[in-house]
């Protein structure tokens, strides 16, 4: 709370942090919040003295739905939460049930589910970089990202049979074998990919007026960081190592050779260039795999009927926005008795108030963006 | 020095703004890396993936015959309540009282596509079409029932 009052007093001279003070709403529809995000913000003159996200706007119950359903059948529900990382939510899901039932994944299945894990890593950040730039003011790059996340979709769309919520994943492994085109396609996105990328640091990273936006713009200390329970490239920014790839590996991750990005600013631009970076090592993931997919099932033979024993059950993994567990509670039946579920996106919004607090209200949506919030995802 | 740094940023601010023109340029003059679609006019040479989620629908041949045999497995799949599957007995001409399928009843409308029915379904009597322009004007067109009238199963599917 060291900076509600002596910023305040010295943007608003004369002022006790008291006086003056007016409260705005962002939201539930406005254009910067990606979502029906709800900003409720005290403002003293320019300065941000508080911040309080609103939720409940989207919230459609999803544990409460997946209580209901099988284990087969709750998958789909999952994405729903995070549909820019609807993959890596039925991957967490799918491992959750395989663990309980200690199902024997088959190689093929578990390099298809990376390969398509850290695919729609790519598409995800595309899509971040491009509503972030046009946060900014800048509109081309939102084209520049949908084009070669365009390019992603496809693949997804061949091979899962849909673009966004593709339900791909099942119990043991993929639903279906990859199309025989996939390889082909796949490389021929990292060809497009590598032309590209340049174009992105061309455009944005190295534009100064982006650059003066973003640097010393919402610093989050490191041990900020991991008291407000941040994950993902939230806390690599600020130079906390929190990849659940590195640290506790899962599939096949921990065979594979890729670096954890990891930068020190703690600002706006550190977080910005984490993601940038961590593109990179995703092509990097799928270059190595691409050629090595094993043969054999796509699927391990497993009953018709799921009935996980009874106990508690926890796996994560780490999706575009950073740590996402999932807690099953299981009776013995064939529906979860509770499911719980840990979403990256609630912990990096409730960091929000803490970064802005002190700060300009037009450095907001810089701050914000670079959380990469999704609202599904929070509300759930 | 404040006057330095000053034309150091407007110095920067025209050479960023030059970099993103020059890019702008080089989309203007390279039509081929256009990639746009114009949808409502490419309807007709629009091909949609094979295995593209669209709809539920139940494959007939020229017999108007069809390979359902009633196991309501899809039913027990679906998540969302979308399938529901009416059944009746068949006199078969010994006399055997025979299950066969009455009506299939498939609401796009509660559908979210997540191909588990046909991944249940054992004797291969559904699958996804890649229609995808599904808009209606009233919802009870939504409602659909997959098997054709006056069809019946499949010689040999048990």
């Amino acid at each position: 709370m060291y900076r509600q009052t002596e910023i305040i007093k010295e943007a608003v001279p004369g002022s006790n942090g008291e006086t003056g003070e007016f409260t705005i709403n962002v939201g539930p529809q406005h254009p910067a919040t990606h979502g029906v995000l709800h900003l409720v913000i005290t403002l003293s003159g320019e300065t941000i003295k508080k911040v309080e996200p609103h939720l409940g706007y989207i919230h459609r119950s999803i544990e409460k739905m997946c209580e209901s359903l099988t284990y087969r059948q709750f998958i789909y529900v999952t994405s729903r939460m995070d549909y820019l990382s609807s993959h890596i939510n039925n991957h967490a899901c799918a491992l959750c049930v395989e663990k309980g039932m200690q199902i024997e994944v088959p190689p093929r299945a578990r390099v298809i589910r990376v390969l398509m894990d850290e695919l729609t890593r790519i598409a995800s950040h595309e899509l971040w970089w491009g509503a972030m730039a046009m946060d900014l003011g800048a509109f081309t790059p939102f084209f520049h990202a949908f084009r070669e996340r365009e390019s992603i979709n496809d693949i997804m769309e061949e091979t899962c049979g849909a673009r966004l919520t593709m339900n791909y994943m099942v119990p043991g492994g993929v639903m279906q074998d990859i199309h025989p085109n996939f390889q082909k396609r796949v490389k021929e996105f990292i060809r497009l990919y590598k032309r590209k990328i340049d174009e992105y640091d061309e455009l944005v990273t190295g534009n100064i007026i982006f650059q003066n936006r973003m640097k010393g713009v919402g610093v989050l200390t490191p041990e900020d960081a991991v008291s407000y329970g941040c994950s993902g490239p939230v806390t690599r920014g600020s130079g906390v190592s929190s990849d659940i790839r590195k640290l506790y590996p899962y599939e096949i991750y921990d065979k594979l050779e890729f670096d954890e990005v990891l930068e020190t600013g703690g600002d706006s631009f550190a977080r910005y260039l984490v993601r940038i970076r961590e593109m990179q090592q995703s092509i990097r993931i799928i270059e190595q795999l691409i050629d090595q997919i094993p043969e054999g099932d796509f699927q391990a033979k497993t009953k018709a009927v799921l009935k996980l024993p009874k106990g508690e059950f926890y796996t994560r993994v780490e999706t575009a926005r950073g740590e996402l567990g999932v807690y099953i509670v299981s009776e013995g039946g064939t529906t979860p008795y509770r499911i719980k579920f840990r979403s990256p996106g609630f912990s990096n919004l409730s960091v929000l108030d803490h970064i802005a607090r002190g700060s300009k209200i037009g450095d907001l949506v810089a701050m914000m963006g670079t959380l990469d919030l999704v609202i599904p995802d929070i509300d759930r | 020095m404040f006057i330095v740094k000053y034309i150091k940023d407007v110095w920067g601010a025209i050479a960023s703004l030059a970099t993103g023109m020059k890019r702008t340029l080089y989309y203007f003059t390279h039509h081929k890396e256009i990639i746009t679609q114009e949808y409502p006019d490419n309807r007709d040479s629009l091909v949609m993936a094979e295995r593209f989620k669209g709809e539920v629908v139940m494959p007939h041949d020229e017999k108007n015959e069809h390979r359902c045999t009633g196991c309501t497995a899809c039913e027990l799949a679906c998540p969302n309540g979308t399938i529901k599957v009416i059944t009746k007995f068949d006199i078969s001409p010994e006399g055997k009282k025979k299950k066969a399928i009455d009506k299939l009843v498939y609401h796009l409308e509660l559908c979210t596509m997540c191909n588990l029915c046909v991944e249940a379904c054992p004797s291969d009597a559904i699958k996804m079409a890649q229609t995808f322009e599904h808009s209606v004007y009233d919802r009870k067109q939504l409602t659909k029932i997959l098997n054709h009238p006056g069809s019946k199963i499949m010689e040999g599917v048990e």
